[in-house]
């Protein structure tokens, strides 16, 4: 038994529905909250489809000392009393509970919408609203602050970049943002209730532009799930090779966030540099599968391209020169009085804030939290090949920038040593059909950080419920947090220092 | 500022030729789709059943696939049991009309551009407004970085704006979701007209994989008139750049 009494697996293991202990709710709470108060974390939350008016409610917990997933259930009617209050850190996925299927959490002090759509059951209505009522985003009462002095700022869902669309709401006094609130949603497009009754041809698809961003990411969290279900053991050379795309993301990724946080403070050298070098690296995920974002790579039982020895010279001719490129344009940023004087200070969250609000990926570990699915849980090439977790203590932009920086030399490293020591075998299998009446969850560390898939078939080995949590479900609280007391002109700063997926969470 | 120049030095001069010089691309790259029907066996209908977002169907014994549709994934090619279907490294896909991203034989004309005296407009100067509407940030990632020194938009004389009253048109990416069409709407009635409208990647176009889903509109092809049609998932950036390019004349980006 685990600290939560849940059923107790690994990453990427599966288990019979049969198995999992269904507890009384005063139980379950009882012990998720207990867990949590001993540094257990909430991977996710969420209800099952209500049979007779009865839903489950299912909570894993995620124990990163001893790499142990727990899953436990609980029944739940029309409401129930909010984990909440007592539990911080779930209350996202109880807006999300509320929101998907009309269930109360009695009590949560913010019970308010997060993706703006009718509940996924005829009929009910968290918020009591008719069937014909509107649902139109961000229209909701917000946070306030009142006084003389206060005002409100809000911004977007139509940003003045090629981003994509999120509102937010600033609670002001002078340049002082005394509270911001986060209101997404704008970029719901229905994939988890889409993948019911899967796999179908356009399974794949949806995984790969869950988060378009992190295709690697969500496609391999979504492999090993199937894989799980269908017990299937992908060769090792494939999962080298996943691995290697998926640090090849990372090394996009932050050097791309690199490049635009010297760009939000108006260092230039380097902002240019990384724009051109973050193409570089993806161009080297496009000399592997032909697509500069990993599509049409990984797939159930591997991946679809193999390397031949000249394609391997060439991605670890390319690293060696991109690398040193990028060496030279980020050291830029620590040698500059100007950026640091920037980057220091600006949108702290201290670590007792990461902590409670369940911060994942290179936020939490910015704060100090030594948290990384690749140690934590590690699963595919990551039970062989360990990257040392990159952490700093003070949790500001600065923090969030230098993790990155630490974490484009390990990933960089961890490619070198793969590349050149690529397993020999086959790269992709055949996987046969989903086991009935089972369970799996599956961890990946995405570039932003923990991406949580958990996949449930029914009798007939088809996908019964597909939950997915993308690392900035957890993450956009920590955004919020760590704007209080700053300037509203280093909002942009500070929200590039976490660079968060709207459709990600928006699903 | 030394070292700031010593760096500058190093990294060198990164802006790619394109379009006077042809691209180079990856031999894995996914280009435009090319039909064979003369190998298709009779009454195969493989590639239609693989392909995840309908965009082949066949016809008879021919296969005609959209292009608007198409997410460039090869599904298709990997299960054709004759080899009638294969994506070449042609990375110029841009059209004026919806039709003309059918790939069919024959293949008919496409259509020019519109002959409204619209494109006169922005010969010297365009202003693009971006908008996202439900995209997965991957075709907003690829237009982005034509702004970069890797292809340096502004050499063309296109730019990205923040505001749509700074715009000449729209940039759509996204299948359009049913909470982001008011603010797309109403982002298209801040330009003034007269307005370009650009539809980039498979959502925008069609919806991609998100089509028929309820919460989306199946792409901005039926909610603003739409002009340009850059089909892929994402699109590369060279095939954006082409596509953009289109609103220019050849002598304009210093083709001879």
């Amino acid at each position: 038994m685990s600290p939560a009494g849940g059923l107790v697996s690994r990453n990427g293991d599966a288990v019979a529905l049969a198995n999992v202990p269904r507890f009384p709710l005063d139980a379950f709470r009882a012990q998720t909250v207990s867990a949590v108060t001993e540094g257990v974390r909430v991977a996710a939350l969420f209800a099952l489809p209500a049979t007779a008016g009865v839903a489950q409610l299912v909570a894993i917990l995620a124990d990163g000392r001893t790499g142990s997933l727990s899953t436990a259930v609980t029944d739940i009617a029309e409401s129930y009393p909010a984990l909440t209050s007592d539990c911080p850190q779930v209350h996202w996925f109880e807006r999300e509970i509320a929101e998907q299927w009309g269930i109360r959490p009695e009590g949560h002090p913010w019970l308010k919408p997060i993706r703006f759509h009718r509940a996924y059951r005829a009929g009910r209505d968290a918020w009591g609203r008719g069937p014909d009522a509107p649902i139109l985003p961000s229209v909701m009462d917000f946070f306030r602050v009142e006084g003389e002095e206060i005002h409100e700022v809000a911004v977007g869902p139509v940003h003045a970049g090629i981003i994509e669309p999120g509102h937010f709401r600033f609670q002001c006094h002078g340049e002082r943002v005394l509270h911001l609130e986060v209101s997404l949603g704008y970029q719901h497009r229905g994939v988890e209730r889409a993948l019911v009754g899967g796999p179908t041809p356009r399974t794949i698809p949806y995984m790969e532009t869950l988060a378009g961003d992190t295709t690697i990411g969500h496609a391999t969290a979504h492999c090993q799930a199937v894989e799980a279900l269908a017990g299937c053991s992908i060769p090792a050379r494939a999962a080298t090779l996943r691995g290697v795309a998926l640090e090849l993301e990372r090394l996009a990724n932050h050097t791309g966030d690199l490049g635009a946080l010297s760009g939000d403070v108006g260092y230039l050298p380097t902002a240019s540099f990384c724009g051109r070098l973050r193409g570089d690296f993806l161009n080297m995920t496009a000399l592997i599968c032909g697509s500069r974002f990993g599509r049409g790579l990984v797939r159930p039982g591997g991946v679809v391209f193999d390397l031949e020895p000249d394609r391997v010279a060439e991605l670890l001719e390319r690293l060696d020169r991109t690398l040193t490129d990028v060496a030279g344009a980020v050291g830029l940023l620590w040698e500059s009085p100007s950026v640091l004087a920037r980057f220091e200070e600006t949108g702290p969250v201290p670590r007792e804030v990461a902590e409670t609000v369940g911060l994942v990926g290179v936020a939490a570990r910015a704060s100090g939290l030594d948290r990384d699915v690749r140690l934590d849980f590690p699963a595919g090439i990551f039970r062989w090949a360990q990257i040392p977790v990159s952490t700093w203590q003070s949790g500001d932009v600065f923090a969030r920038a230098w993790v990155r920086w630490l974490e484009i030399q390990r990933s960089a490293e961890f490619v070198r040593g793969q590349l050149r020591a690529l397993p020999d075998g086959p790269v992709r299998i055949p996987v046969g059909p989903l086991a009935p009446n089972r369970m799996t969850v599956s961890l990946v560390e995405g570039w932003r950080g923990e991406i949580c898939h958990v996949a449930l078939t029914d009798a007939g080995g088809r996908l019964a419920h597909y939950k997915i949590v993308d690392p900035s479900f957890h993450n956009w609280m920590g955004l919020a947090m760590a704007l209080r007391n700053q300037e509203i002109s280093d909002f942009p700063l500070c929200n590039k220092s976490f660079n968060l997926s709207y459709c990600g969470h928006d699903l | 500022m030394l070292k700031e120049l010593i760096a500058r030095l190093r990294q060198g001069y990164r802006t790619t030729p394109y379009p006077l010089a042809p691209p180079v691309l990856p031999d894995r790259f996914r280009g435009k789709p090319e039909l064979n029907p003369a190998a298709c066996r009779p009454d195969c209908r493989v590639c239609a059943l693989a392909c995840p977002t309908g965009a082949i169907r066949v016809d008879g014994d021919q296969p005609i696939l959209d292009m608007g549709r198409c997410l460039f994934c090869a599904d298709c090619a990997c299960h054709c049991p004759s080899g009638a279907l294969r994506f070449t490294g042609e990375h110029r896909l841009a059209v004026w009309a919806r039709g003309d991203l059918i790939v069919q034989q024959p293949q008919p004309e496409p259509a020019g551009p519109p002959e409204d005296g619209r494109l006169q407009l922005y010969r010297r100067a365009l202003k693009l407004r971006q908008v996202s509407a439900g995209g997965c940030n991957a075709c907003e990632a690829d237009v982005n970085v034509l702004t970069t020194i890797a292809f340096d938009l502004g050499r063309f004389g296109i730019q990205i704006v923040a505001s749509p009253r700074h715009a000449d048109g729209l940039l759509i990416t996204g299948p359009v979701t049913e909470n982001m069409k008011l603010a797309l709407e109403k982002t298209y009635l801040a330009v003034p007209p007269p307005r370009l409208v650009i539809a980039v990647g498979a959502c925008a176009i069609s919806g991609g994989p998100y089509a028929d889903h309820p919460e989306v509109h199946n792409g901005a092809v039926g909610i603003l008139p739409v002009d340009l049609f850059i089909p892929g998932c994402p699109p590369h950036p060279l095939t954006i750049l082409d596509g953009l390019l289109r609103l220019k004349t050849p002598k304009e980006y210093g083709q001879p």
